[in-house]
Parts: C-alpha cells; structure tokens; sequence
C-alpha cells in the first residue's frame, strides 16, 4: 500500500493530527452553544474567527479519519489567518488598542465585558489559545512523507 | 480501538455533549424563567395597560411586545386566532417592550390612539406595515402617523396628547417591569403568570388551552 499511515513514525504524527482535530472540535462546538443555545451574539471579530474555526472542524476530522498528515499544508494557513484575527481581538479587549465608536445597530462590540462565557472566561483569549494549539500541533504533524 | 472507530466515536460523543448540554441549558433556563415570573408575579399586569379581550376573562395572556418587531408583527395574526378561539375565557394584557432603535414613539403613537378608542385598529395598521415605516435604518414616524391617519386616528389630538406625563409614566412602567422580570426578547409571552418556555404559536395555544380547560 502507498498509504502514508503505513510508515513507522506516522503514529506520533497522526497523534497530533487528532490533537489539532480534537481542539477545533471542541471550539467549534463551544462557539455554536454560546451563540445558539446560550443566546449570546458573536461580534463581527468573532464571525471571522467563526469562518477559519469551521472549515478546520470539518477538514481536520477527514484528514484524521484518512490518516492524511499532509493536511497542514491546507489547514495551516487556515489556524495561522485564524490566530491572527484572535490576536487581534485579543489586544482590543485587553485595550492595548483602541476601537473604533461603533454604531449601535452593528450587534455587540468586540471589546465588551460581554465576551466573556461564565462570567470570567474572555472569549478572545481562548480563541486565541485553540488557534496557537491549532497551529503546534499542526506543525508536530507535518509529515515530510511524499507525493 | 483504530483510528477511524476513535474518530468516529469522538465525534459522536462532541455532537451528544452539545445536544445533552443544550437540552439541559434550556431545561434551566425555563426554570429559571418561571421562578422569576413566580417571583415577581405583580411586574405582570399593571392597571394602565390595555387590554383586549374581556377584561374579567379566567385566562390572562400578557404579551411583552414591541411595535416594531418582526416577530411580535408575526405573531399578531395567530394571536388573534388563539384569542377567537376562547372569545370568553381570554384576555391579552398588551405591555411595551420598547427594544428598538425608536419604538418608544411608535408605543406613543399606540397610547394616544387609546384616549381616542382606536388602539386595535391603529395597532393593527402599525403592525401591517411595519416593513414600510420600522426601517432598520431607523423609524419613519411620518410614515407611521400617515397609517394611524388611515386607520382611523384624529392626529391633531394624537399629537397633543403625545406628550402628556402619563403616556410616559405607562411607558417607564412597562420598561421597569420588563427589566425586574428579565424578558430581553419580544414578544415575550406570560400564560396565567406561567412564562412560554418554549416559543412557537402553537405551544402558545396549547398552554392557553390547558389554562382555559383547568377554568371548566
């Protein structure tokens, strides 16, 4: 078989591909029960996030099933663009930088003490930790294996 | 077990996390929900507001509603049908929810034309077209004066009664109760002090009959 699983090392890596999935998972999921079972709008910053975490869920869990550890090569850029975004909302709910007067018809500011989920837990920052997660396990799984 | 029996498995166990926890978020929710309305039964119904249907009716809807909200304007034609449904035994306790971006003139608009007896027909020339003057961009009060006219409403004296002290006391009222019964959605809907649970015309029926069928 030319199957990539078949090599000896690729267990650890298919290890990490699971890790990557697991926590895209687990992000995907929590976002949905915030915003649709809990009733809590996201914000624009976090509709984007919204759009880089999803397709990671779907793509990730293929690539596990298929034990495809080539998938950083489409998956990467995805977490990286993801972490970026998170950085960013990040900074400005810490208010490292400013944002800018928002019309109130446009849904609820990035900044607010409403990005929180318990109370305590700021949204942004654990975006931002799934997405960095994302991306080392991403680059743990880099298969140097063939075409 | 291989990898694709524990990739398979872990997605389903996420998927019945989120569902379990879902079921078990709205089952709290709701019991909060009517611990809060069995708490604060007295924020219900408050003597300034109108009513519609027979006023000793057994079985009281009270309807937390605003003038420009799609929901509340789709929720109107079955409302009524549940009303007529029970022509004796039901009555809708009407209370302002001014959540949007200027309801609070168009539940003026809905005050004055009560002095005047025309509260049902400029309510229900309000809520019909709505889409034409409740824009998201912001009301467009001629528009909604202009329907009031048509319905019925004598706008001098609309006008001068807008700004009476009482209008906006009833007005404050109703903002106060609806913040001390929590309702941030409209139209949030109480059956015989029981909060609706779960949203839909016709789990508001079914709730309206049990209430009506306890009174037989």
């Amino acid at each position: 078989m030319t199957n990539p699983s078949m090599l000896p090392d690729q267990e650890g890596r298919w290890s990490f591909l699971y890790l990557a999935w697991l926590v895209a998972l687990v992000a995907s999921l929590s976002a949905l029960f915030i915003g649709e079972v809990m009733g809590q709008a996201p914000c624009s910053l976090c509709w984007q996030q919204r759009a880089f975490m999803f397709p990671l869920a779907i793509l990730l869990a293929i690539a596990s099933f298929r034990a495809d550890t080539t998938v950083w090569r489409y998956a990467l850029p995805l977490a990286a663009l993801g972490a970026a975004i998170a950085l960013f909302h990040s900074l400005l709910y810490a208010g490292l930088i400013p944002e800018g007067i928002q019309p109130c018809s446009q849904g609820p500011s990035c900044a607010s003490a409403e990005m929180t989920v318990l109370g305590v837990l700021p949204l942004p920052y654990l975006s931002l930790a799934a997405f960095l997660a994302i991306v080392l396990a991403l680059l743990a799984s880099k298969s140097k294996a063939h075409s | 077990m291989n990898r694709r029996g524990l990739v398979i498995a872990t997605g389903a166990l996420a998927l019945s996390f989120f569902v379990g926890g879902s079921v078990a978020y709205n089952a709290q929710q709701a019991r909060r929900a009517r611990e809060i309305a069995a708490a604060r039964a007295e924020a219900l119904v408050r003597s300034h507001s109108p009513v519609l249907g027979p006023p000793n009716a057994p079985v009281t809807i009270v309807e937390f509603f605003d003038p420009s909200c799609e929901a509340c304007r789709a929720f109107y034609p079955p409302l009524k049908q549940i009303m007529g449904l029970f022509p004796n035994d039901v009555r809708l306790v009407m209370r302002y929810a001014a959540f949007h971006d200027g309801s609070d003139a168009a539940v003026k608009i809905l005050e004055a034309a009560r002095l005047q007896d025309k509260f049902v027909p400029v309510l229900e020339a309000l809520l019909e077209f709505q889409p034409e003057w409740a824009d998201h961009t912001g009301p467009v009060l001629e528009k909604a004066w202009a329907r009031a006219k048509d319905a019925g409403l004598d706008i001098e004296q609309a006008k001068r009664d807008w700004t009476r002290a009482e209008i906006q006391a009833a007005l404050d009222s109703d903002t106060r109760d609806s913040k001390s019964l929590e309702v941030t959605r409209t139209p949030t809907f109480f059956v015989n002090g029981q909060p609706l649970t779960d949203f839909g015309p016709q789990q508001l029926y079914d709730m309206v009959r049990r209430e009506v069928q306890k009174t037989k």
